[in-house]
């Protein structure tokens, strides 16, 4: 494999990486908070069909990416009401959610276009374009450096490096603000938060609502950045890859990013079946790339490759008296 | 009184809970412009009011019933299968591996090689996460979720790799050998009177109706059942009690994908006559509606099953024949799941309020 063909390869990693790293860090507010939330994959879908139709209409994906978030600020809304306020199955109430995002998404996209369930194709200003980083020409006959910083960080589209930038505020935010650390403690131990006087369900709301907010990015960034629109299911599954990476990164953020970028690396892989089997001499099949992911999670979750164990509280939801 | 009497919980509950998913149903048809009234007549009329939709009725129940014991067994025992998908896929695996494979003389013989091959591989694909969860402690509903996606990916694999014919395009068996044909409805005597044009109910359905019958003997009425149960409500007591919770969690787990697994008998042998690709189609997951639906009892998830073998067929006719996509019964489940299974307590604390308001009443009256 020449250099050329690796660095085509991280280019679409990190574009691929970056749908899944703000799924994976929406999970983990709401998994650190202690509400366990599978429904990733129904609130990026609704976002992305939100994102998708607004753009059209507005021509703008900014105001595309806020309605997305809107979108998926109510699934989140109602995730919230039914685990935290009617105490209901968490794990259950994310299935519901799955379901319906899925449903409801077709169903909305055909009332208002008529072409099947998906939205028309977005252009100009309607979608997230590419950004030229600075010096990006400039560098770029520096050997090495130079067709890196060209071809592979730079030319991705605002969400993309939002995305990163989201991941440090995280970790700003979880260890070093009085709020980080009272989500922590409330996924671990809400008694005792609800002893200092804290409210454990307007912090796991809280936490479920950022939870929405970034799902909200990351559906508006399939359907306006990746692709030009919405089209039927067509998250096909991140969220729960992004579930995986969470689990691989043991909830914590900076781990978090680098298990999106493995994941992403592997779906960046399975579009390019011909570099596989040049590098290791064997014919790789494509269903297995698809797979790894959720192989290398099942590893992580049998122990085999360090123990990952959830916030503790997880699952369970609060009964403040008994 | 903050609890509600026996009839009000298995019946009214799951009623109240129905109608509520009912109402934001129409709701939503109202929203996208359509009219709800002429979508529950389209859907009656092609699903219940003649043999040629009841014959496809109670084919989608048949595999419904399937998958929804097989969530229901996993949830007494208090693990949450959400891998019955995959199980059921890789069910179809095993009964194309019995049936292509082996010259059988007669139906009957191909079926019960066909069982056994599906029982067998579904509930290999639960055991994994089972031993997982029981000595690992790796939790069951994510490594259930991850494991429908591998099996995904390993049935596109054996599909398009391994099974499939010589010089043929699409990634699916070849035909099943004409021995191995199970008798539809309408090729049974006595019922092929009704039943008069071609349906994909077949005979799996009575064995569907027979593994209710059993699953409701072992849960209730034997000693593993009762374990099962017993580990369901309090790992800790069952543990006091001598029960073995690595024992239970396999077992169950391993009855739960073997049911998931059988449900490939009826999709795949008595309807396709071959495997195709996503041969679930989405069956997995509506058994976590069935069950949920059916309180997690063998009567309920049997009517459970029929609801949502009308709720199929009426959807696809729908998508024949009036402008509301077939997507509305992906809607209708969700609501289902959501209002039976995760606001279960608001329902019932929504009933003890109104069952509050009529008891002093009847103090006075007496």
């Amino acid at each position: 494999m020449d250099y050329g063909t690796l660095l085509q390869v991280l280019d679409s990693t990190l574009r691929l990486a970056t749908p899944l790293l703000l799924a994976c860090l929406a999970g983990l507010y709401s998994e650190r908070s202690g509400v366990f939330d599978i429904g990733l994959e129904g609130k990026m879908l609704v976002a992305a069909m939100c994102a998708g139709a607004v753009a059209f209409y507005t021509g703008s994906a900014w105001i595309g990416a806020l309605a997305g978030i809107a979108g998926s600020l109510v699934f989140a809304l109602i995730h919230g009401v039914t685990s935290i306020t009617f105490r209901g199955n968490q794990l259950i109430a994310g299935v519901a959610l799955n379901f319906l995002a899925s449903g409801m998404t077709v169903l909305v996209a055909q009332y208002l276009f008529g072409q099947g369930g998906r939205t028309p194709p977005l252009e100009g200003h309607a979608r997230f374009n590419p950004i030229t980083l600075p010096f990006a020409d400039a560098l770029q006959p520096v050997p090495v450096i130079g067709p890196f910083y060209h071809e592979v960080l730079s030319g991705h589209s605002v969400l993309v490096y939002a995305a990163f930038a989201i991941v440090a505020l995280t970790w700003w935010v979880l260890y070093r603000t009085r709020y980080g650390l009272r989500l922590r403690a409330v996924g671990e131990n809400p008694a005792a938060v609800d002893t200092a006087g804290v409210s454990v369900k307007g912090l796991r709301f809280s936490a479920v609502m950022i939870t929405g907010v970034l799902c909200g990015l990351a559906g508006a960034y399939m359907a306006t950045a990746l692709q030009a629109g919405f089209g039927k299911e067509m998250t096909a599954g991140r969220g729960y890859i992004a579930l995986a990476a969470l689990i691989f990164a043991k909830w914590r953020p900076v781990q978090a990013m680098y298990a999106c970028l493995l994941f992403g690396f592997f779906q960046a892989l399975a579009l390019r079946p011909d570099v596989v089997q040049a590098v290791v001499q064997v014919k790789v099949p494509v269903p297995f790339l698809d797979a790894l992911p959720y192989i290398l999670t099942v590893l992580v979750l049998a122990g085999f490759v360090g123990k990952a164990i959830p916030p503790r509280a997880g699952g369970e939801p609060y009964v403040k008296e008994r | 009184m903050d609890r509600l009497p026996r009839w009000a919980d298995v019946a009214l509950v799951p009623l109240v809970s129905l109608t509520l998913a009912a109402i934001i149903s129409a709701l939503v048809i109202i929203a996208i412009g359509q009219d709800p009234w002429e979508a529950i007549t389209v859907m009656v009329e092609g699903s219940v009011m003649n043999a040629y939709g009841w014959g496809y009725t109670l084919y989608y129940a048949t595999s419904f019933i399937f998958t929804g014991l097989a969530v229901t067994v996993a949830f007494h025992a208090g693990l949450f299968n959400i891998g019955g998908e995959g199980q059921a896929q890789l069910g179809g695996l095993g009964v194309a591996l019995a049936v292509l494979f082996i010259p059988w003389p007669h139906w009957t013989l191909a079926l019960l090689a066909a069982s056994v091959g599906a029982a067998a591989f579904g509930a290999a694909w639960a055991a994994i996460p089972a031993y997982l969860q029981a000595k690992r402690g790796s939790h069951i509903v994510i490594t259930t979720i991850m494991f429908n996606y591998i099996a995904a990916s390993l049935m596109i694999f054996m599909l398009v790799d391994v099974l499939r014919p010589p010089g043929k395009m699409d990634p699916a068996t070849a035909n099943f050998p004409p021995e191995a044909h199970l008798p539809s409805f309408n090729e049974i005597p006595g019922l092929n009177l009704i039943f008069t044009s071609g349906v994909p109910a077949n005979v799996t359905f009575f064995i569907a109706l027979i593994m209710a019958v059993v699953v409701w003997l072992l849960l209730w009425r034997t000693r593993l059942g009762y374990q099962i149960r017993a580990f369901g409500k309090s790992e800790p007591a069952a543990r006091y009690a001598g029960i073995n919770p690595t024992r239970i969690i396999m077992i169950a787990m391993l009855i739960s994908g073997g049911l998931a697994g059988l449900m490939a008998i009826n999709n795949v042998m008595g309807e396709a006559e071959r495997l195709l690709g996503n041969s679930a189609s989405g069956a997995g997951f509506i058994g976590i509606a069935v069950a949920l639906m059916g309180r997690n009892h063998p009567v309920g998830v049997v009517l459970a099953a029929l609801l949502f073998g009308f709720l199929f067929q009426g959807g696809a006719e729908l998508g024949l024949w009036t402008k509301i996509p077939i997507e509305l019964r992906t809607v209708v489940q969700g609501l289902v799941i959501l209002f039976t299974g995760a606001l279960d307590m608001m329902v019932r604390m929504l009933l003890i309020r109104i069952f509050a308001l009529f008891r002093p009443a009847k103090l006075e009256a007496a």
